[in-house]
């Protein structure tokens, strides 16, 4: 009878462990700790900001001593996905106002949307230019290997209007995670051509070669600053990211500002 | 007694919690799956190129694994060289290495711009990487270690004898291990191969980095998933569930089979 009570007993704590890890008991992941105390600014953006905010954080950090700037990268629909899935956030910056649309409204603080810069789409292809890409139009040939953002990302939605625009049905062999890896796969030389930001092409600088696409067909990217939380290391990061020193390191990466 | 029971529970406890560790986020799966809709999400025009196309390439890597990875294995099984542990070390790196580490040396070996690659490309015209090709090399990168050491360790346990029996018969080497070996550990090529199939199957980081995601070309069920989540998340949901039933289905057919 023993042996069969034993038995017995471990499924049911197993089962009740289960239970309170199914009903999501864990303490207030997203809350973040007290405002008085923290000096830490925990940042997600778009791909696409990775080296001018990673710029700005640098002379933050120098300029404001005590404080840091904790910033993560990645395709702003999965920066929407993480906030809506409760990460610890307290700033975000989106390439585009469309993929702010499935943000969880209620993490947003009163007034905590604000313009940070613009963006605009280029053509990138190695140093060498091996497919010999000299406009959008070239990228139809079928003996290029052309790499696009995926269609959930705002650069693939974005590089999708354009070559629709501009009635070009591009040789595509890739839909890349986000822009940064579309990037990597033409300054690896495995594509011939990718078309990502302006701003990207000049943060890779001789990595890549820029080709302009046409303004009739190019797509205007805006990227909002939205604020999650009222911390005051927060409000400060981000006024010094509005600020002309903030807006410069971004202009310096090719965005344009308001 | 009491102590008896008191270890007892010691190991009891933490088992049921490794077990309940693993088991919640599969039970969370079956729990968020919105059933009715299954139909109409496994319809997504996604979900069948990309199931699709990692069966074929599953299918690929374990004939590419069971073609060279048996004969590596019984290398590695009887030699006595004393270069063959450091062999074998080398066979368990990909083991070890992170996916993604895996997909950038494959890039480095066979992009266009890489070591071997390049040639392949000057000479031949060949370029591997966005290819289907390219899948199947991510998966058997990841996947032929599983492989080798599996069948490996079941040689190790046959009795040289048998090899030496069966030579004295007048086989040839080939024909021992064509008539004796491979029969005789048959239970661990089929357990060397499940491992392996499930590790393509699951293969996302290599296979991302080397071969991009192309849908029907090089987007695989795990790719799709991945990109599923964020356009039409019950859709990977559904995806992730078709892709749990089939490794139940493979792995317990090959169990009740081979394995016991």
């Amino acid at each position: 009878m023993r042996r069969a009570g034993g038995r017995f007993r471990a499924p049911v704590a197993a089962l009740a462990f289960a239970a309170l890890a199914a009903s999501g008991c864990s303490p207030a992941a997203g809350e973040p700790g007290n405002a008085a105390t923290r000096h830490t600014v925990v940042m997600l953006a778009a791909s696409s900001l990775t080296e001018s905010l990673t710029t700005v954080a640098k002379d933050f950090r120098a300029s404001h001593p005590g404080t840091d700037v904790q910033l993560s990268f990645a395709a702003s629909s999965t920066v929407v996905t993480q906030v809506n899935q409760g990460a610890p956030a307290d700033l975000i910056a989106l390439a585009g106002t469309a993929a702010a649309v499935p943000l969880d409204k209620s993490r947003i603080v009163k007034n905590g949307t604000r313009p940070l810069a613009s963006n605009t789409l280029e053509i990138a292809t190695p140093p060498s230019n091996p497919g010999n890409v000299n406009a959008i139009t070239d990228l139809s040939r079928p003996t290029l290997n052309v790499v696009l953002c995926a269609a959930t990302v705002p650069c693939g939605k974005a590089a999708a209007k354009a070559l629709s625009l501009a009635g070009v049905v591009a040789h595509v062999v890739s839909y890349e995670t986000d822009v940064k890896a579309t990037l990597a796969k033409v300054q690896l030389g495995e594509a011939d051509a990718a078309i990502v930001y302006h701003s990207d092409v000049v943060s890779a600088g001789a990595r890549v070669r820029g080709v302009q696409i046409p303004a009739s067909v190019n797509q205007t990217v805006d990227y909002p600053l939205i604020q999650l939380t009222n911390d005051p290391t927060t409000v400060e990061f981000r006024t010094y990211l509005l600020s002309d020193q903030g807006r410069k390191r971004l202009r310096d990466n090719g965005f344009l500002t308001p | 007694m009491r102590s008896v029971r008191w270890a007892r529970a010691g190991l009891v406890i933490p088992a049921w919690l490794a077990i309940a560790f693993l088991l919640v986020p599969l039970v969370a799966l079956l729990v968020k799956v919105d059933w009715a809709g299954i139909p109409a999400h496994l319809a997504n025009p996604i979900v069948v190129p990309a199931l699709r196309l990692s069966l074929l390439t599953t299918s690929s890597t374990i004939a590419i694994c069971a073609l060279l990875g048996t004969p590596l294995a019984w290398l590695l099984a009887r030699s006595t060289h004393p270069a063959t542990p450091w062999l074998r070390a080398l066979v368990t790196v990909p083991l070890v290495l992170p996916p993604v580490v895996g997909g950038v040396a494959l890039l480095m070996a066979y992009g266009r711009e890489g070591v071997v690659g390049r040639v392949l490309f000057d000479v031949a015209g060949w370029s591997i990487p966005f290819t289907t090709v390219a899948v199947v090399f991510a998966e058997v990168f990841v996947a032929l270690p599983f492989y080798v050491l599996a069948v490996e360790g079941s040689m190790r346990g046959l009795d040289p004898r048998y090899d030496g029996l069966a030579a004295t018969l007048g086989a040839s080497p080939w024909r021992t291990f064509r008539t004796v070996v491979v029969p005789m550990v048959a239970p661990g090529i089929a357990s060397g191969a499940a491992l392996a199939w499930a590790r393509a199957l699951g293969e996302f980081g290599a296979t991302i980095t080397f071969a991009g995601s192309y849908p029907g070309r090089t987007q695989t069920a795990p790719l799709a998933v991945y990109f599923l989540l964020e356009s039409d998340p019950q859709a990977a949901i559904a995806l992730s569930l078709v892709m749990l039933l089939i490794s139940v289905v493979i792995l317990g057919a090959l169990r009740g089979r081979w394995l016991r």
